[in-house]
């Protein structure tokens, strides 16, 4: 019922603004076209000259609104780098924002249509022309150099003392590994994963497993200011590492290892502080589509200090128990069913 | 007030002996109608069956985003007409998960591909190319019929895959694997993804019949003296934009194809070591980035497929209403050339956070930024070409300059996202979203509503309602910058695309209120986008009637046509064109104005 009274509400509303439209156009044949056109222009001209200092004020205000909504100082190292660049180009682009939309609306007032006005015939000028096809491109060259020294920079081989993790999407939450007292993480085969005793699918052949700690929570814990390593993987669809606070992000690709790493520069406890949020809590949100509960795909980070990590380390248990392969799993049939001359994938992750 | 259109000859014309179509004549013998409206090989009415079935898709995609708008601004609110068009996709008026997935994914393909590229391309193309260059139709009439009816049937597949069980395809317009190939993966993945699939390959004959078509009229049926260098860049525009697509989405396809394997004859294209509902899968050693490659490839110029008729358009309603020549019409061509040849060089910077290499990532960045100099000369030579002016600001005109304001602000921020540093935080984010819609949903919204109010008195034979025109232009100009201005913070705060609610994210619930703002003011321009469907509708049949051959004082050909072109377009002879289409100048007789008709006078500086 209440449907087709908004319905009806709306086809009334368009009605009225139908009607007033139709009387505008009736008006003005009897007021004298011209004279109606003429005052329609200015009217026009006026508003596009208005728009800029409204919409410079708009902006302002926008910005004032939700600037105590944004992200934190960037929390890795090398985060700073992005913030560094986002201000840099936030300055180019704004000069150029400013004066553009400014000549626009400027423009559009000056050179308004009047009765004695005649246009300027000004076809072309290869000078003007060159200018600004120059300056842009040298500007560009500019962001191009600065944007790749951090790129290069950001995507460089992980220092060797990096800590490691493995982080693994799956529809629709994060599996954490960590590498054990032997800090390496043994192999996997997509093909013994089951979801009751062997949910990343660790070779129980491979002894480098028997230490692995694995979190299916998705909490990942890391020492303070020494760098971490990502090993990423998917078991189903792509996910996404998205890392709003330290700036990063990294696809999830089931059949591909990809990595990020980066130096967390403030704990857990210290980002509260910084951000005066008692309930701060550094995310990891997927960020590549993945189906239904994409939304609902969270992972933490806890950034807590060498200490604080080791005496959590302490508590965990190895997934594989007393060093034991997992009980047969039910899936075992399905798995037999794969044909045997598909070559069998190994997932090799290393020393690293 | 009607001329005449007697039989037409000529070797284009299949048909002769057209009445006018005003039915003023019932001793001429007229069509029936099934055969002038509905299996009409007129470039005219084709041209017409693309834009109204063009506004039928744009009123259901925008219909979706007001949908699940609903849901991001309202996440604990239900809305029984939700429940009233969505049945049990919003049970009890509260949008399921899979509900929004399916809404969202179905609002960019119809954007993006039945509104902005067939609505917008299939419009314009087909309307101004026989008329701009002096051709009776398009090189191959029929061709021309077929290309609309294969996307007519894209459409009608489309449509009937909102209707299935499993619901329409859900995993995004850009329909990733393993998520789109796997049915267990994703609801939309079963049936609704075959549909999908069948029927952009549909849209893909559509659109390659359609551009061997423009491009062969343009290269070949010009009229006499209608040298290249002489047509209004219009057509330049729509040249480039038929040359991209023919290039573009046979990649696609291919892409497509190779998808349809692994869904149905059990090939490892894109998958490899998948464990999905309980199992793993046989599959090996496929990848699923090749399939990114491969859409990309497509995907980017798509978007440059969707911008350059609004470009072209742009040029000729700012200099047309400005009483000026285009300012660089060489530069313009060379710009439109440039961003021709980059479109195909950049695609991979949608990929830079798939783990692809480094290095490759920075040849990307490169070309990406290159991109951002054509562009950028183009904005200056529409600046200079509004300079010293005489502006009229009709209806097209305020929606010419309300592109090349959506033009800037949204390329700017592609500055942004071009340097993969910047990018590897905002990807996916809603600054994306923020992005393209403001430099391609909105900017090519603005070029093709600029082409309907200034072409529609060619179209119709009647003007569209001026103060509605306004009203429309200021709602959407004001909304469009409210909905998509907020969204870069949001990005910036690195709020996730495609999240069906936030209220669980510490990081991102606190935008809460921002996006019931959003929402609202979603609901206001869409009111509004209305106000322009009923403008459009009313004004065929009761609008204010064109009573002179050249309403806009206009030199370019299509204005030398009766007022109500019939099939061939000129009743007599085409005419001879002189000189180039933006000559605002003195004719000596008091116009501002000499038509391309007109020869070159004694002693004339010829452009
Ligand atoms: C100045 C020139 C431009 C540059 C440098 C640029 C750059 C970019 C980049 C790097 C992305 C990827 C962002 C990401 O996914 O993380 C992007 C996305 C996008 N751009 Fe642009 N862009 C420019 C102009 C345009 C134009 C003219 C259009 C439309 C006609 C456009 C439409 C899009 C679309 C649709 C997407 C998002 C696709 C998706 O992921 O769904 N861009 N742009
Ligand atoms: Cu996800
Ligand atoms: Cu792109």
């Amino acid at each position: 019922m209440s449907v087709f009274i908004l319905i009806a509400l709306i086809v009334l509303v368009l009605a009225v603004i139908y009607q007033i439209g139709r009387a505008s156009e009736f008006a003005s044949l009897l007021r004298g076209e011209e004279k109606v056109q003429a005052g329609t222009n200015r009217l026009m001209a006026w508003s596009m000259l208005l728009m800029f200092p409204l919409g410079m004020w708009a902006i302002y205000a926008c910005h004032q609104a939700l600037i105590g909504k944004m992200l934190p100082v960037s929390a890795s190292v090398q985060g700073e780098g992005y913030d560094s660049m986002m201000y840099v180009t936030l300055i180019m682009t704004g000069i150029v924002f400013i004066i553009t939309q400014g000549l626009l609306c400027w423009f559009a007032f000056r050179y308004q249509s009047t009765p004695n006005r005649k246009a300027y015939f000004y076809a072309h000028n290869n000078r003007l022309e060159i200018l600004w096809t120059t300056v842009p491109a040298l500007a560009m060259a500019v962001l191009v150099i600065i944007g790749l020294r951090h790129w290069f920079n950001i995507t460089s081989e992980a220092p060797a003392d990096s800590q490691i993790v493995e982080v693994v999407g799956k529809q629709f939450n994060w599996i954490i590994r960590y590498p054990g007292k032997d800090g390496v993480l043994g192999k996997r085969n997509f093909q013994l994963i089951n979801n009751e005793n062997n949910v990343l699918g660790l070779d129980t052949n491979d002894r480098q497993n028997l230490d692995d700690i694995i979190l299916e929570n998705g909490e990942v814990h890391v020492i303070v200011n020494r760098p971490i390593k990502f090993i990423i993987g998917s078991r189903d669809v792509i996910h996404d590492v998205g890392l709003p606070h330290f700036r990063y992000k990294m696809d999830a690709v089931p059949g591909i290892t990809t990595t990020l790493w980066f130096t967390p520069k403030y704990t857990t406890a210290q980002m509260k502080e910084i951000t005066g949020n008692p309930d701060f809590v550094y995310e990891i949100a997927c960020d590549q589509m993945c189906g239904k509960g994409h939304y609902s795909m969270r992972g933490t980070i806890i950034v807590e200090t060498a200490e604080e990590h080791a005496a959590w380390l302490a508590k965990q248990q190895p997934y594989l128990k007393g060093g034991q392969a997992p009980a047969p799993a039910p899936s075992a049939a399905d798995t037999a069913a794969v044909p045997a001359a598909t070559p069998a994938p190994v997932q090799t992750i290393t020393k690293l | 007030m009607n001329q005449d259109v007697a039989a037409v000859q000529g070797p284009n014309v299949a048909h002769t002996h057209h009445g006018d179509d005003t039915g003023h004549h019932h001793e001429h013998h007229e069509q029936h109608f099934i055969w002038k409206y509905i299996f009409s090989m007129d470039h005219k009415i084709i041209a017409k069956q693309f834009l109204i079935t063009g506004i039928l898709w744009a009123i259901i995609g925008a219909l979706f985003s007001v949908f699940f708008r609903l849901q991001l601004g309202f996440p604990n609110e239900t809305f029984p007409i939700m429940e009233t068009f969505l049945g049990k996709w919003a049970q009890g008026g509260k949008l399921t998960p899979e509900g929004y997935y399916a809404l969202v994914t179905m609002h960019g393909t119809i954007l993006i591909f039945f509104v902005l590229t067939a609505g917008l391309s299939g419009t314009f193309a087909n309307f101004l190319i026989p008329l701009q260059i002096g051709a009776r139709d398009m090189a191959s009439p029929f061709m021309n019929m077929l290309s609309y009816w294969f996307f007519l049937a894209a459409s009608i597949v489309m449509f009937a895959s909102l209707f299935i069980q499993t619901g329409p395809a859900s995993g995004g317009w850009t329909a990733y694997p393993p998520l789109s190939a796997i049915k267990e993966a994703n609801l939309g993945s079963g049936t609704g993804m075959d549909l999908w699939l069948i029927s952009l390959t549909l849209f893909v004959v559509s659109t390659l019949l359609g551009g061997l078509n423009y491009i062969s009229t343009i290269l070949n049926m010009r009229t006499k003296g209608m040298t290249m260098t002489r047509m209004p860049l219009t057509i330049w525009a729509l040249l480039f934009t038929a040359v991209i697509g023919l290039l573009s989405f046979p990649v696609l396809v291919s892409g497509f194809v190779l998808l349809i394997f692994d869904r149905h004859f059990g090939t490892s294209f894109y998958l490899s070591e998948l464990f999905v509902g309980g199992k793993a899968l046989p599959y090996v050693g496929g990848s699923a980035i090749l399939y990114q490659h491969l859409f990309w490839f497509l995907g980017h110029p798509e978007v440059y497929i969707i911008m350059l008729p609004g470009m072209g358009i742009t040029s000729e309603v700012l200099s047309n209403h400005s009483r000026k020549p285009i300012f660089g019409y060489f530069a313009m061509i060379i710009s439109l050339i440039g961003i021709t040849v980059l479109s195909f060089l950049v695609w991979a910077h949608h990929m830079f956070v798939t783990g692809m290499s480094p290095f490759l990532g920075s040849v990307f960045v490169l070309m990406t930024l290159l991109i951002a100099v054509p562009s950028s000369v183009k904005v200056f030579n529409w600046l200079t070409t509004i300079w010293r002016g005489n502006i009229r600001f009709t209806v097209p005109m305020m929606f010419a300059l309300g592109f090349v304001s959506m033009f800037i602000s949204g390329g700017l921020t592609g500055i942004w996202l071009g340097n993969s540093v910047i990018d590897m935080h905002v990807h996916d984010t809603y600054f994306v979203i923020a992005h393209f819609h403001i430099v391609m949903g909105v900017s090519a919204f603005f070029g093709m509503f600029a082409g309907i109010y200034h072409w529609y008195p060619k179209m119709f034979g009647r003007f569209m309602n001026n103060t509605l025109g306004y009203i429309h232009f200021f709602g959407t100009f004001i909304g469009a910058y409210l909905i998509f201005w907020p969204m870069h913070y949001e990005g910036l705060a690195g709020m996730p695309r495609r999240y069906y609610d936030y209220s669980a994210w510490e990081s991102f619930k606190h935008f809460e209120g921002l996006n019931v703002f959003i929402s609202v003011v979603v609901i206001l321009t869409f009111i509004v986008q209305l106000v322009f469907v009923l403008n459009f509708f009313v004004s065929i049949w009761y609008g204010r009637r064109v009573t002179t051959m050249n309403p806009w004082n206009s030199p370019t050909l299509e204005w030398t046509t009766p007022i109500r072109p019939g099939h061939g377009n000129w009743p007599g002879e085409v005419p001879t064109v002189y000189r180039w289409a933006y000559d605002y100048k003195d004719d000596g007789h008091g116009n501002d104005f000499v038509p391309q008709t007109t020869p070159i006078q004694p002693g004339e500086e010829v452009h």
